[in-house]
């Protein structure tokens, strides 16, 4: 059989025969009528579908102010009650102004391709360049109002105004010098200076005897007189610390200077990028700072062992004072936090 | 008070308040520490030692002494083993990163004894009352700072788990009992720091329980909560309902109408 | 339409006309023609979405006080009662629970965001796989990437208006990212923030950003971006009737205004249903911002998690120490110099490839992504680089969801960021190449019918099916691009010509872009395989034909 006789005429010719390098376009194919243009009974169908999507819509809009009017959150509730009445509300409005919505778009995309035209339309592209006239034309003018000006003949004014555009820009970066002071010592220093007690990180905040830090415990410390969050959030931001009680046996040197009976304390905020490193695994002794997973071992002194970071994390040196709580024995000796450019 | 005063000096008179003072400690000591849930018996520390050396001596050695990565059990005390059988962490299945929840496999009465049993071995805390755990005692706002604090850095701020290095895990709350809760910060299990009574007092650990039932039973406002692990659960839903679902819609307004 | 209403509207009508001349824009904009195909309306998604997010974000300004002033909690939720909170979280949380219809809009603010920058991107696909952005759409494409990437920004901002624990983290990022510029890094840090991080300024200046400055520019940018959309006419996909010279489509009155209308109300019903019952940012949970504690699970939206996937990937040695300065490559990189590049690239890309092809042509008519395995590629390969990216930005959801090892994601993720991208490129090509063929393969022999047929010689076959012009049209309606020829760097004389650098760049971009490359069928070649389909037992030969129109190096 023969494949080559069911479309010997689409093969597009030229000049005689001469079989061409490329197909040609075959033009737009017929357009094929939907089941709504031909049988009339479909197209009502349609619009009374279209009808109904609007009517939902409508409903809709109805759920959606019932719901508001009827669902309050007000009188004497519980909490989960409350939260519940939320809840509902949220569930309610949301679905009402789904369906209003919904319904609405849906109508009018249903109605758009049922029942509004569907044969395609051909419009002529023109190219984006201006015709070689127009062109001719707009250069003319530019150099006729430029002449007018004379911008090229006077260079003084020309020479005035560009120095002029130049400097303008000025009083605005000027401007915004006062947004912020200088940084000054501010990112080489804490609050922490020697003979302050460690307090806990919570409410009222408590001094640490050093006999009640257990093995293996781990105590969130501030400053005292930073211990109450809202507060110099500046102060806190960096002073926040890390205790934590080890054997004294896995310390190496380098820690134990700063430790009292294995007791070490570490700035909690990341020398990556800030993030409170507060994730304390008790047997390996490794910190993890759950931003970028940097990961320092407390028993080399915090010395990073994984991920971006690159600093050990400050050690905070302590001791205790006559009453047996724990005291910085001096301030952090290095910036804590990320790196900047003056850190040296 | 005339008496008592001319009595100030008499030579018994320090020893008296000795006793006093210690007797005064004692009882507020009674009062203010945990009681123990109910008082072990020395048959409960055989059938415990029996238990203990049909499943864990393997490991822990003869005398829960200790072996190679298993550590010694002298001293972890009775909440310990009520925390560490009870929810299924020990016995160990297998070796991993650490030792999974895997549910429970003994009865309450077993872990009982075996507790008793470890307990008998050396001081450590005991499992708490029930009214040491009791969530509906606790301040939830003041447990919140609390966890916030001390444990969300792990935990995730709702409680529901997150990681840490080489595949080990701070596991979600969402099936912790208010009592295993309690002993996890007491006992520090794995790779948990210990969070003792000096550190975190009782009352303190009770509001955090508190707090940690109430955003557990708590209704979730907005709807589902999406694992509440934050923007990633989101993001991923975003995509996949929102943007999946509009371009349905869309080829839906691009299909011609047959 | 009754007398009184048409009365009434041709009154309007005249009204208008008289006053604005209204008569001549309607005309031609009421019968201007739109292509129809469904990935024409994700940049309408986009834009329904930026709608949706300014009639939502000015409800939410109504209850929202942009302060970290500080207040006590007193309301419905008792984890926060009596908290010391900030005024921006307090009233974030106050219409939260006590404002109706406040936590739904709050979620359809939310929600919207993550669909509107999603649609964003995935309209960039589509722009970009089809090769929209050519002349002269070139410019579109430029302030489409504007806009993408403003949307990004804006998006952050937002996440970090409410002054949560989660979002105030973000914000410490910033500022860490900001100090680790070299020479000015503090300074701006100190300027945008007013002194030390957090202090009391940003939040409130973010505010303004976020609420007035962006929707601004970003209103002056899609203006714009439609204008341009509607001088230079939508492109269309290439198909029987459609030519580079012509639009072939549905007039925006009344087809389009029915469908693009009714899908803005179905963009913002879909983003209410979710808004209904997914929950999003229960800032509630997180508590206000304190620079102490922390959640497991920290991680900014999704559109972030590149650059945040980035920074985790980075090892700690990039930074150092040298002239008594610190040098944080470790932040710089990941965070500064690497979506730097990419937006360059980005934003050149239209350029980079009118080198490759020398055309100065315009193009109307869009590609299928496989007519240019190359470009195919590439894309593909920025998505694979992205995604891992995307990935490592929440190592830490991978590994506790799949019980995985955070450190063993992070070092398979530093390989194969750069090892899968290229192999990405490679497959993706070789794949586009493959469909090529197969497109050869159908229109020379035809749609294959499982009618098996057997010969008087005993020998059996399947009869194909030619295809019609219409369907073969589809599939040779593209241009073949061949390499440019090696341009001569040296005059006759052994000089070097000027501007050879640029010629040879050129033709080596040509080179990467075009050598390998499948032709698309000839109306000779068709006759030729017609003549052979006459002897049936030759169509076990049929691939002859292809194997000399496939160039070498393939």
């Amino acid at each position: 059989m023969s494949t080559s006789d069911q479309h010997p005429t689409d093969v597009a010719t030229v000049d005689g025969g001469e079989v061409a390098r490329r197909f040609e376009n075959p033009g737009l194919p017929d357009h094929r009528h939907r089941l709504t243009d031909i049988d009339a009974k479909a197209a009502k169908r349609a619009e009374r579908q279209v009808a109904a999507l609007f009517g939902l819509s409508a409903l809709g809009t109805i759920l959606t102010l019932v719901a508001y009017f009827s669902v309050k959150f007000e009188g004497n509730l519980t909490m989960d009650q409350h939260l519940s009445r939320v809840e509902l509300s949220n569930i309610l409005l949301g679905t009402g102004l789904f369906l209003a919505l919904f319904g609405l778009g849906a109508g009018a995309i249903h109605w758009a391709k049922t029942l509004m035209p569907d044969e395609e339309r051909i419009e002529l592209r023109h190219p984006m360049r201006s015709s070689d006239e127009d062109r001719a034309d707009a250069l003319a003018i530019l150099a006729e109002g430029a002449a007018e000006s004379g911008f090229g003949r006077r260079p003084l004014i020309r020479n005035t105004l560009i120095g002029a555009l130049a400097l303008i820009p000025l009083p605005a970066i000027a401007f915004l010098r006062d947004s912020g002071p200088m940084p000054g010592t501010d990112l080489a220093t804490t609050p922490w200076k020697a003979g302050d007690r460690l307090v806990r990180d919570v409410g009222r905040g408590t001094p640490i005897k050093a006999s009640d830090v257990q093995i293996g415990s781990v105590v969130h410390v501030m400053p005292d007189g930073l211990q109450a969050p809202g507060e110099k959030m500046e102060e806190r931001a960096k002073a926040a610390v890390l205790l934590m009680r080890l054997d004294p046996a896995d310390l190496d040197p380098a820690s134990k200077g700063g430790a009292y009976d294995g007791i070490v304390a570490y700035s909690k905020i990341c020398t990556h990028m800030g993030c409170p490193v507060g994730l304390y695994e008790q047997q390996t002794h490794h910190l993890l700072c759950p931003c970028h997973q940097s990961t320092f071992d407390v028993t080399k002194n915090c010395a990073v062992i994984f991920g971006p970071a690159k600093r050990p994390l400050p050690q905070l040196p302590i001791t205790v004072d006559e009453e047996g709580y724990l005291i910085a024995k001096d301030g952090f000796k290095e910036p804590v936090g990320p790196s900047y450019w003056e850190r040296g | 008070m005339t008496a008592l005063a001319a009595r100030r000096r008499h030579p018994m008179a320090s020893a008296v308040l000795v006793l006093l003072s210690l007797v005064v400690t004692g009882l507020v000591y009674a009062l203010a520490v945990p009681s123990r849930a109910s008082a072990a018996t020395t048959d409960d520390v055989a059938a415990g030692r029996q238990l203990f050396l049909a499943n864990c001596a393997t490991c822990h050695n003869l005398d829960a002494q200790g072996r190679g990565n298993a550590p010694s059990l002298i001293g972890v005390g009775a909440a310990a083993v009520d925390f560490q059988v009870g929810t299924g962490r020990m016995p160990l299945p297998a070796s991993g990163p650490q030792a999974p929840a895997t549910g429970r496999k003994f009865t309450q009465d077993e872990i009982k004894k075996m507790a008793a049993y470890i307990a008998s071995l050396g001081p450590g805390p005991a499992v708490p009352s029930a009214d040491a755990v009791d969530p509906a005692k606790g301040n939830p706002a003041r447990g919140g700072e609390l966890f916030r604090t001390n444990c969300a850095m792990c935990h995730n701020f709702a409680a529901n788990g997150g990681a840490l290095t080489r595949g080990k895990y701070a596991p979600n709350l969402n099936n912790t009992t208010p009592t295993q809760i309690y002993e996890a910060m007491e006992t520090g299990p794995q790779s948990m720091p210990v969070f003792s009574d000096t550190n975190i007092d009782p009352e303190s650990k009770r509001d955090i329980i508190a707090w940690v039932r109430t955003i557990k039973t708590a209704p979730s406002p907005g709807g589902f909560a999406l694992g509440g692990i934050g923007p990633v659960s989101e993001g991923l839903v975003g995509w996949v309902v929102g943007l999946a679902a509009l371009i349905g819609c869309a080829v839906w307004l691009g299909a011609k109408s047959s | 339409m009754s007398t009184t209403t048409s009365r009434a509207a041709s009154g309007l009508g005249n009204f208008i006309d008289e006053r604005v001349g209204a008569g001549k824009p309607v005309k031609y904009l009421a019968r201007k023609l739109f292509p129809d195909h469904w990935s024409f309306m994700l940049g309408e998604v986009a834009l329904y979405s930026f709608i949706i997010l300014l009639l939502s974000g000015t409800f939410l300004t109504f209850f929202f006080v942009p302060s970290v002033g500080e207040t006590t909690y007193n309301g419905a939720y008792t984890p926060l009662q009596g908290q010391r909170v900030s005024e921006a979280f307090a009233s974030t949380v106050r219409m939260s629970f006590d404002v109706r219809g406040g936590l739904l809009m709050r979620q359809i603010h939310h929600w919207a965001a993550l669909v509107f920058v999603a649609a964003i991107i995935t309209h960039m696909f589509r722009v970009f796989f089809t090769g929209a952005f050519r002349k002269p759409r070139e410019l579109n494409w430029v302030i489409g990437s504007l806009l993408a990437i403003l949307a990004l920004i804006e998006g952050f901002l937002g996440y970090s208006l409410p002054d949560d624990l989660l979002s105030g983290n973000g914000l410490r990022i910033a500022y860490a990212i900001v100090l680790a510029i070299p020479i000015v890094g503090s300074y701006v840090a100190f300027f945008l923030f007013g002194g030390q991080f957090p202090g009391e300024a940003f939040i409130p200046r973010i505010y303004t950003i976020h609420v007035l400055l962006l929707p601004a520019i970003f209103l002056a940018l899609i203006g714009a971006h439609l204008l341009l959309v509607f001088l230079q006419k939508h492109t269309q996909y290439p198909g029987p009737g459609r030519t580079n010279k012509n639009v072939v489509g549905y007039p925006l009155f009344p087809v389009y205004t029915a469908k693009a209308g009714g899908f803005f109300f179905i963009v913002f019903g879909v983003i209410a249903l979710m808004s209904a019952v997914l929950q999003i940012n229960p800032v509630w949970a997180f508590n206000s911002y304190d620079p102490s504690p922390v959640s497991a699970d920290a991680q900014p939206d999704w559109y972030m998690g590149f650059m945040d996937g980035a920074v985790r990937l980075m090892p700690g040695f990039f930074e150092f120490t040298l002239l008594g300065h610190t040098w944080s490559f470790n932040i710089v990189i990941p965070a500064l110099i690497m979506p730097g590049i990419l937006t360059v690239l980005l934003i050149l890309y239209p350029w980079i490839e009118a080198k490759a092809t020398g055309d100065k042509r315009e193009h109307h008519l869009l590609d299928r992504p496989r007519n240019v395995p190359t470009r195919t590629g590439l894309g593909v390969m920025a998505i694979t680089f992205y995604l891992l990216l995307l990935v490592s930005g929440g190592n830490d959801i991978f590994a506790t969801h799949f019980d995985l090892s955070i450190n063993d994601i992070t070092n398979t993720l530093r390989v194969l960021v750069i090892v899968l991208p290229p192999l990405a490129f490679m497959v993706t090509k070789r794949i586009c190449l493959g469909l090529q063929r197969k497109d050869r393969e159908m229109v020379l022999h035809g749609r294959e019918t499982g009618t098996i047929v057997r010969t008087e010689t005993g020998e059996f076959f399947e009869v194909h099916q030619p295809l019609d012009p219409y369907a073969r049209w589809r599939l040779v309606q593209h241009e073949e691009q061949a390499p440019m020829a090696l341009p001569e760097v040296e005059d006759e004389h052994g000089v070097r010509r000027p501007g050879g650098f640029g010629a040879r760049l050129g033709y080596r971009l040509s080179k990467f872009y075009f050598e390998d490359r499948v032709t698309p069928v000839s109306p000779a070649e068709l006759e030729a395989a017609h003549h052979e389909h006459e002897h049936p037992a030759v169509e076990g030969h049929a691939a002859e034909p292809q194997a000399h129109a496939v160039t070498a190096g393939d």
